[in-house]
């Protein structure tokens, strides 16, 4: 009985959670320009979406920014975390991973804001210059987060042992300690992939005009109502944040596996 | 000398940490210092807790991040319980992820269609015989779509504290007699509140600031702190004023992170 309640409240809470998105996929195939009543299925808002140049661009520089943005901040976080790792001095890491932390805690709108002044002051023009850098920002903390519990479980007796055994400073990094971490490394790229493609508030505030991405493009449509090709849109990103979280827990998985299997040699 | 080569690598990261974390919480600061004709001043601050509309407005927001907060709990607990006991637990829960993956702004879009004239939402309520409401551009549809967006991120730090859960604590306190309400209020809601802590702080200083919802669906009727501050810094251009509020942000965001305890931002973060 109360298992049955159980599953109950858990089947309507999976409903509302999914009810909205559900519904904005069904009605991208309805005829017609509202999201009331099904008037009959069609492709043509899809279309309407792979004609539209405007969107293509912008899907373009949606993914040209999360792209570069995330391989840039992937680099720069693991470099950091190497960094954050190495330190000796309990009161220097802590106070570090304090300022790592400033960006994930802070709202999005002071980020937005913080920035916008930022780079008025030094005179850098907004567009996809400003929107890169800033995306770059908001990221570096997640994969550093992502990166350092790797690292504090590689062993030192690892390190050591290559060291012993002759390995210079960069083939220490290049042979043991990026292959090890590289599990970390590549679930920070992914966070830091979907930060990007799914930000708004920080993007709006640096993008001044004539550049948009996604977020920025479907906020000021929206403004101006339903439009059918916006939920033809959220068909194709649904589709899209699919595969990146199949992706990411694929990654998840086999660095799972592979743990396992090095436990079961070495027990 | 290999020491010293070392350290270069962690120059880019030393850039990130001054150029884009340190510098731009000074600017923002140093700029609520200045009116509109870039004179220093102090009258920003005065006009902030002099002007009831300004004090009126924080308190707003902050009762609507109150409530936002409580009605995600209150729903999220019993979610993330529930879903703990499940056989296929880590599934369920990357479903309950899966959501926050989809954009925000697609997300608000949805309930616009939803809640409009003739939405779903209407045609729900006329079948069950109250007949079409306004429900676009209210304070509560403005809280019910914030709540909804936050769920996933107070169930997320729950279920790991469940998780963390040893199980041999449930075990003794029912060998010992406790009755299964008291199992729960006396064991295992305590030793789960550090999860709890880090949910609130994940859902409430967001709700200080979503702007996007508060034009999209709760009609310019409901103002934030993070709208205001959007209004000042692309509307208005007074970003003096608009850094004050912002400074103010900031400092709500300090004392929420103080009241939720020091604890690392763990389920921020899908894992």
């Amino acid at each position: 009985m109360k298992r049955k309640l159980a599953n109950l409240y858990l089947i309507l809470v999976f409903i509302i959670l999914y009810a909205p998105i559900i519904f904005l996929i069904v009605y991208s195939f309805s005829e017609g320009e509202t999201m009331t009543n099904f008037h009959g299925f069609t492709w043509s808002h899809y279309h309407t979406l792979f004609t539209d140049p405007r969107m293509l661009a912008i899907v373009a520089n949606t993914l040209l920014v999360a792209l570069l943005s995330s391989l840039i901040a992937t680099l720069v976080g693991t470099l950091g975390a190497l960094g954050i790792n190495r330190t000796t001095k309990r009161v220097t890491r802590e106070a570090l991973l304090t300022m790592n932390n400033v960006l994930m805690v802070s709202p999005d709108v002071i980020i937005g804001a913080s920035f916008l002044i930022f780079f008025t002051m030094l005179g850098i023009p907004l567009g996809f210059g400003s929107v890169l850098m800033s995306h770059i920002a908001f990221e570096i903390p997640i994969v550093v987060l992502m990166v350092l519990p790797r690292l504090r479980e590689m062993s030192s007796s690892m390190l050591d042992a290559a060291q012993d055994l002759g390995a210079t400073m960069r083939q220490l990094l290049s042979r043991v300690v990026i292959p090890f971490i590289s599990p970390g490394i590549f679930a920070g790229f992914f966070m830091a992939l979907t930060y990007s493609l799914d930000d708004f508030a920080v993007t709006f505030f640096v993008t001044g005009n004539g550049f948009s991405t996604l977020s920025v493009e479907i906020y000021s449509r929206a403004r101006q109502g339903i439009n059918l090709e916006i939920n033809a849109l959220s068909g194709v990103m649904f589709l899209f944040s699919l595969l990146l979280v199949g992706g990411y827990y694929w990654i998840q998985q086999a660095s799972h596996r592979h743990k396992q299997r090095k436990r079961g040699v070495t027990s | 000398m290999t020491k010293r080569r070392t350290w270069l690598y962690f120059i880019p990261y030393g850039l990130w940490l001054a150029l884009f974390v340190i510098a731009p919480v000074a600017l923002i600061i140093y700029q609520s210092f200045f009116d509109l004709g870039h004179h220093f001043t102090l009258g920003n601050y005065s006009a902030y807790f002099q002007s009831a509309t300004y004090l009126k407005m924080t308190l707003n927001s902050v009762w609507y991040a109150f409530l936002i907060t409580l009605f995600t709990g209150l729903i999220s607990y019993p979610t993330a319980y529930f879903l703990h006991g499940l056989k296929h637990r880590q599934l369920w829960l990357l479903l309950v992820i899966l959501p926050t993956w989809i954009n925000i702004l697609l997300k608000a879009y949805a309930f616009i269609g939803i809640f409009s004239q003739a939405g779903l939402a209407n045609q729900f309520l006329s079948f069950i015989g109250i007949g079409p409401q306004q429900i676009l551009f209210t304070n509560a549809s403005f809280i019910f779509v914030a709540t909804y967006i936050q769920i996933p991120f107070m169930i997320l730090p729950i279920f790991n504290a469940l998780d963390d859960l040893n199980p041999a604590f449930i075990n003794a306190s029912q060998d010992l007699g406790a009755s299964g309400w008291q199992t729960f209020s006396k064991v295992v809601f305590p030793l789960t509140l550090p999860g709890v802590k880090a949910g609130v702080q994940a859902v409430f200083i967001p709700s200080l600031s979503l702007f996007m919802l508060t034009r999209l669906i709760g009609g310019n009727k409901v103002i934030t702190l993070g709208t205001a501050i959007e209004e000042h810094f692309l509307t208005t251009m007074n970003w003096g004023m608009g850094s004050t509020i912002g400074v103010v942000l900031i400092i709500a965001m300090v004392v929420v992170m103080l009241l939720t305890g020091d604890q690392k931002p763990k389920g921020g973060t899908p894992r």
